[in-house]
């Protein structure tokens, strides 16, 4: 049994469901710090981090940060803009100047697949993937199989769907394996030019309309349809595919169970999914948002080196 | 190690005693004595005299072989020669076993008239090592548009057209290309990709592929080209040549293509013949070349496709690359690995001591079916035949380290492979230009 996460974490599919678990029995008493008046306890006390966001990101990158804050690490943010990233330096130059001033872990978002590989490859800090191209985005997939847990009680033989653009998604291939090494049985329904030639073999079944998949799944992961995609040519127009795979009122109504609707955000109102299904009792978009930070504490605790047993006296803080 | 320049001179006498002498051209697999005299093959037998003051080699235990063609590789000049040169690549080349290289116009500027053929000749006559001979451009710029002149370029010494690395996408300027190569008998290359298709991808489109988050290039790109193609050839009578062959959908168009008697030939690379698109994780950008490396499946069968004849040659694609250019992210690192020195020791460890290519069918991809293909001289040891010779050690070990390669570029994917097998004594027109350890 794998019980620590090893230097870096670069994506689920890497990890053991034992490491899984792991974190998200980590994440548990650290969900109750955001809660308190004072949001801070003292387990990283005198650590430094690093949020690398050579892409935008609005909601990854103040979850990291929150998490940090309400842990106690001293953060510096750099983003693309306004760095020698603008300057033509290289991602390996970059990362080795952050290490010359001795920082202790890396968030890194980048738009190419692979760059948190690469920069964990050649520094020696802890490298977190805040999202890499259209690898993966492990924290996002945590945060998501947290959620799930919570609502169910427990993921084993659990039916999720996920919907709309696997292909280039970051966060479809990140919750395909957590789900799966969770014993989630997995689905996936998009238009076929979105999804990847060989997805079957991800071990998911493919669903060719979206009511087939509400008809099948207790929860719905309803993926950001981009307006590049269309621009690209594969899909017509976000008009017809609102139509044909939006998540809509009438089309939960044909079932007669509950569905869980999530979304990692931004959401596009009216395109993959209408807002009285994203602000409807049976979504959990915002509690997505909650456990996020909850999540990324405890992957930020794991790699520092933190002891799991020790997480509930370490949100205790300074009682101890 | 060394490479040794070729003095202008006219070469010594040279008695090869006691090899495996191995020339599919003539049907001979036998030990024996080669002597080279005048820059032409003088004698083979047993217990030939050496003439006096002749340079004597030893070659028990070795191979003696027409001299291998490489008929793809980029040396990169004129315009990169921060990352390889004509001279370093001709050495390169000298140095894993090849007497000639055929090197592809994709230079700055691009190789599309005589004058930058009459360069490339004249750069590889002073490098003194393996010959060179240019390949010119199918249109000018390479910008598939306009055809380049022909016959002034194979008038300066080209021997083949192509636009490798930006496939024609034009199917009116291949055709025309196909039919206008026939009055100068050159054959026509084309890098087989279908360019909306391939568009933006970085590695072979599959599992591996949609598990990496990157994008593919599916195997149809290059088949859908290859289809084409072998149609032009049989529309035109022209001889259309498919460069760096790697699926299985290609092998069996081009054995449709002959069996129909299209004039289609092909070659594949030692790269898609032993390695496939695993290689690719980790996001290792030594594994990232176009094409790319595909499936297990693909490769075997490429490798039955070299084996029966389908696939006429194996040629390297030697793309060398700056370090700085491979040390990045895996979708913005250039496509392309250097293969001139690893080649011989990748195919006789992979492929021939496994037992899964016999070693003559071998010597015949690499040396005699590209001279016949390409009308170049060499390819043969018959008596008379130009004295193009290289002696290679089948068993010898040894040990892939980069940083020792004759070729400024070091982006291979076999680095610190033990390979077993190579090049000992690589002679062009009775010159040693190469020999191991000497």
């Amino acid at each position: 049994m794998t019980r620590t996460l090893g230097k870096d974490l670069l994506g689920l599919e890497p990890l053991s469901t034992e490491q899984i678990r792991l974190i998200l029995d980590t994440a548990e008493p650290f969900k109750e710090v955001s809660e308190r008046q004072i949001k801070k306890v003292p387990a990283l006390r005198g650590m430094t981090i690093v949020n690398l966001f050579f892409e935008a990101s609005t909601r990854t990158r103040i979850s990291f940060e929150f998490a940090e804050k309400r842990l106690s690490a001293d953060t510096v943010n750099v983003a693309s803009s306004g760095s020698s990233v603008q300057k033509g330096e290289t991602l390996v130059d970059t990362a080795r100047n952050l290490e010359a001033m001795r920082i202790n872990m890396v968030v890194i978002r980048h738009s190419a697949s692979g760059a948190a590989h690469f920069l964990a490859d050649r520094i020696q800090s802890n490298v977190i993937n805040a999202g890499d191209g259209t690898h993966e985005h492990p924290t996002q997939g945590l945060l998501d199989l947290l959620t799930l847990r919570d609502h169910f009680g427990s993921l084993e033989g659990r039916r999720v769907c996920i919907v709309g653009d696997v292909l280039h998604s970051r966060v479809a291939r990140s919750n395909i394996w957590g789900l799966t090494k969770m014993g989630v049985e997995v689905a996936v329904c998009g238009p076929r030019s979105l999804l990847p030639k060989d997805i079957s073999e991800f071990g998911v079944t493919v669903f060719k309309r979206i009511d087939e998949a509400i008809e099948w799944a207790e929860a719905l992961n309803i993926l950001r349809l981009q307006l590049e995609r269309m621009q690209a040519g594969y899909i017509p127009s976000l008009r017809e595919y609102n139509r044909v795979f939006g998540v809509t009122r009438e089309r939960l109504d044909r079932v007669d169970h509950d569905v869980v609707i999530m979304h990692p955000g931004p959401m596009n109102r009216g395109v993959e999914i209408d807002s009285d299904v994203a602000d409807g009792d049976q979504s959990v978009i915002l509690d997505q948002v909650t456990n996020g930070v909850a999540v990324r504490m405890a992957v930020l605790y794991l790699l520092a080196g933190g002891r799991p047993e020790l997480a509930d006296a370490a949100k205790r803080g300074s009682e101890r | 190690m060394t490479v040794r320049e070729r003095s202008g001179s006219a070469p010594r006498d040279v008695l090869l005693r006691g090899g495996r002498i191995v020339d599919p051209s003539q049907g001979i697999d036998e030990v024996g004595d080669l002597l080279l005299r005048g820059g032409v093959v003088e004698a083979r037998g047993r217990s030939l005299g050496a003439p006096d003051e002749a340079d004597l080699i030893e070659c028990e235990g070795t191979v003696v072989a027409p001299g291998f063609i490489d008929v793809h590789c980029h040396l990169r000049e004129p315009g990169r020669e921060d990352v390889e040169t004509i001279a370093t690549g001709a050495r390169a080349a000298a140095a894993g076993g090849f007497t000639a290289v055929c090197a592809m116009p994709n230079t700055e500027p691009v190789t599309d008239n005589q004058a930058a053929v009459g360069f490339i000749l004249r750069q590889a006559m002073r490098a003194g090592a393996a010959r060179v001979y240019p390949i010119g451009a199918i249109s000018l710029g390479q910008r598939g548009e306009q055809l380049a002149e022909f016959g002034e370029m194979v008038g300066a010494g080209a021997v083949a057209v192509s636009d490798d690395g930006k496939p024609v996408a034009s199917a009116h300027l291949m055709r025309t290309a196909l039919e206008y190569a026939q009055s100068f008998g050159i054959p026509v290359i084309d890098h087989c990709e279908e360019p909306t298709l391939a568009s933006g991808g970085a590695m072979n489109e599959g599992i591996v592929s949609a598990r990496l988050g990157v994008k593919g290039i599916p195997a149809e790109a290059e088949e859908v080209m290859v289809a084409r193609d072998i149609l032009l050839a049989r529309l035109t009578g022209g001889h259309v040549h498919l460069a760096h062959m790697s699926t299985r959908g290609s092998v069996e168009l081009i054995r449709w293509g002959k069996a129909q008697g299209v004039a289609v030939t092909a070659e594949v690379t030692p790269h898609h013949l032993t390695l496939t698109e695993n290689a690719c994780e980790g996001y290792d950008t030594h594994a990232k070349m176009n094409p790319p490396l595909r499936t297990a499946d693909d490769l075997e069968a490429l490798r039955e496709g070299l084996h029966d004849g389908t696939i006429d040659v194996i040629a390297t694609d030697h793309a060398p690359h700056h370090y700085d250019a491979k040390e990045r992210e895996f979708a913005d690192a250039p496509f392309g690995i250097v293969g001139l020195e690893t080649a011989l020791g990748v195919l006789l460890t992979d492929l021939v001591h496994t037992g899964i290519l016999a070693l003559p069918v071998l010597v015949d991809r690499l040396a005699c079916a590209p001279a016949r293909l390409f009308h170049l001289p060499g390819g043969s040891l018959a008596r008379g035949a130009p004295a193009h010779v290289t002696v290679f050690d089948p068993d010898l070990e040894w040990s892939v380290d980069p940083a020792g390669f004759v070729s400024k570029g070091r982006n291979t994917p076999y680095g610190d492979r033990l390979l077993r097998g190579r090049a000992i004594a690589t002679i062009v027109g009775g010159h040693v230009i190469y020999r191991f350890g000497g």
